[in-house]
């Protein structure tokens, strides 16, 4: 279910845990799950339970409490704009405005082409560098202007 | 962004390569560990040490480092643990990213002579999930300080041992909260526990556990290695040492700034680079989203310490400093604020998962034009009635904020009201 690299990665992380506490590799676990799969399938979801030994239900609770876990499938890139207080005072309405035109999708939906998926994000502790956004989860880009998008967005295509 | 160097964290950041365990060893790193291994120096020397050094928690309640770690049944026998708060998510905060990404072994040293004080085997590093970057630097931060033996087993051929793992969150801010945190490390959703018991008799896994912010462990090295005097000194008293502000918003030059506790914010503001493009100063919000509020004359008048802050009626916080000039509308800064307590509420406790969201719906609806005379009221008594009646302090966090927008800001909300629209 998933590739032997990823249960590698995943081996690692429950390593570093108390023998009879493997639960607590489960947001790691989940975290290299969606990398490889791209999003969290109900499968994908049993498969770490099974995993884990843990309860799927246990596993569906932590999927859809933090932000970060896509439960539903989202587009080749996922562009997540941070929108609170500091990067507000600092142009992420511009860049709000920018994005949606350019991908030609509100927040929480997915280009027509199915590349981008754009979300709202809260803040990612970066706020020196605001405006700010995530790419994918694991890239950060700051100080955005309309330039540096279109920059970002043209080396994704 | 600009990162000022300090004395005591960011002493190595203009050097290249400055996070690497080469870099922090030839400018002092692990003498102190050195130090206290080699002299056997007994826990309460440090624990009295750390006391005299008036080193306050970082993570935002400011509670003195030296008493918390008093409060740790050290000679428990059976597993107790040692956790470090990296999951920083405070709007206008970002030193702990700073701190890992730039000097990691400061917080690595901090956390085993912590160890070595509490008696404890493990340690966790619980990072902010959206700062990847931090993670794979901690990771092989600590692979590094493995290789040299200052983790492990038998650190330095001693009979101390301590193990530290860094465990990456996934986007949730009141995993910041300390209980949440352990929830969350646990392997389940971060829902904050009941308090009492607190982390020292009930922690990680129901065993005594201590837990720190980023920030105050990579303090420790300094007062062990240059003594908890020299620390206090650095500062004015009750307020030790060197503060990393976060300035973020409307000026020139936001970044981390490490000063010493108790400068005049006028001057921090100016080592900021002063107001953008030279605008004028309106308000700032002095540490993290959820102070309150202050008003630009009053702000002026303070100096960076918790006494100093405290007393213009806000919180000194995690040194979160967010800068608005005369552009911003009072309305839309709280709406947006609103909407973040709304939105990263647990969920477990009615007074917040309702009154967040009742605070959000009242002030979105004057935002865009539909406020009614009564709604500032209801603003009060809704943000009144989720103060102190929750398991966790998000609910207040969430609530002061409004109550101090609307002390120093009504006639904006008024104006909002009556006219459907902004003043500024
Ligand atoms: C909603 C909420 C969010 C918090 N977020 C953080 C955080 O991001 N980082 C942090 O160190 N402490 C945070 N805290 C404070 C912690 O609960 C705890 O007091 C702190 O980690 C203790 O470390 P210290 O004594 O070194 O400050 C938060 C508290 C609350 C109520
Ligand atoms: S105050 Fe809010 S965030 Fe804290 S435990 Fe209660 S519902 Fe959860
Ligand atoms: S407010 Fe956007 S990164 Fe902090």
């Amino acid at each position: 279910m998933l590739s032997p690299d990823s249960l590698a990665q995943i081996d690692h992380e429950i390593a570093k845990y108390p023998a009879d506490q493997r639960q607590s590799a489960v947001m790691s676990a989940l975290r290299i799950a969606q990398v490889e799969k791209g999003w969290l399938a109900t499968e994908t979801m049993d498969f770490v339970a099974d995993y884990l030994g843990m309860p799927t239900i246990a596993v569906y609770e932590v999927a859809t409490f933090y932000n970060m876990y896509d439960t539903a499938p989202v587009g080749k890139y996922k562009i997540t704009l941070c929108t609170n207080i500091s990067c507000m005072l600092t142009g992420a309405p511009e860049m709000t405005e920018y994005l949606k035109r350019k991908l030609g999708c509100g927040f929480g939906e997915t280009s027509e082409d199915g590349r981008f998926t754009l979300k709202e994000g809260e803040c990612m502790g970066a706020c020196g560098d605001s405006p700010v956004c995530m790419i994918n989860n694991h890239r950060m880009e700051g100080f955005l202007t309309p330039e540096k998008v279109d920059r970002i967005i043209e080396e994704l295509k | 962004m600009v990162i000022k160097g300090g004395e005591v964290i960011f002493n190595t950041v203009h050097l290249p390569g400055s996070w690497k365990l080469s870099t922090y060893v030839a400018n002092g790193g692990y003498s102190a560990l050195r130090k206290i291994l080699a002299d056997k120096i007994s826990a309460e020397t440090i624990i009295a040490e750390v006391k005299k050094s008036a080193l306050r928690g970082r993570g935002g309640a400011g509670f003195p480092t030296g008493l918390k770690w008093s409060f740790m049944p050290r000679h428990f026998q059976g597993d107790k643990y040692l956790v470090c708060n990296s999951d920083e998510g405070e709007p206008g905060t970002f030193k702990d990213r700073d701190i890992m990404l730039l000097n990691p072994h400061a917080l690595i040293e901090g956390m085993i002579i912590a160890a070595y004080t509490m008696g404890t085997q493990r340690g966790y590093n619980y990072i902010h999930g959206e700062i990847w970057e931090c993670y794979e630097r901690m990771e092989a931060a600590i692979e590094e300080a493995k290789a040299a033996g200052f983790l492990g087993d038998n650190i330095l051929g001693t009979d101390f041992s301590f193990h530290l793992f860094n465990h990456h969150g996934y986007g949730a801010y009141i995993c910041g909260e300390e209980t949440a945190l352990l929830e969350s490390l646990e392997g389940k959703k971060g829902q904050p526990r009941f308090k009492p018991p607190f982390p020292a008799s009930f922690g990680l896994y129901g065993k005594p556990t201590t837990i720190n912010n980023t920030e105050t462990f990579a303090s420790i090295p300094y007062i062990i290695r240059e003594g908890g005097q020299k620390f206090l000194e650095l500062g004015k008293p009750n307020n030790g040492g060197t503060k990393i502000f976060s300035v973020s918003g409307h000026v020139n030059k936001p970044g981390n700034y490490e000063v010493p506790m108790g400068m005049p914010f006028a001057e921090l503001l100016e080592l900021a680079g002063g107001m953008r493009n030279g605008s004028t100063f309106k308000a700032c919000i002095p540490g993290g989203s959820s102070t309150p509020v202050v008003p630009a004359e009053l702000m002026m008048q303070c100096t960076m310490d918790y006494d100093s802050i405290a007393k213009a009626g806000s919180a000194l916080g995690a040194g979160s400093v967010i800068i608005m000039d005369d552009t911003v509308c009072m309305v839309k800064a709280l709406e947006r604020l609103s909407y973040f307590y709304f939105e990263e509420s647990c969920g477990q406790c009615t007074p917040c998962r309702e009154g967040t969201g009742w605070l959000y719906r009242v002030v979105h609806r004057i935002e865009h034009g539909q406020g009614r005379p009564e709604d500032l009221d209801l603003l009060n008594d809704v943000a009144f009635n989720i103060g102190g009646r929750t398991i966790c302090a998000l609910g207040d966090a969430a609530a002061m904020p409004v109550q101090a927008m609307l002390k120093h800001y009504r006639h904006e909300f008024e104006h909002h009201i009556e006219h459907g629209k902004c003043m500024v």
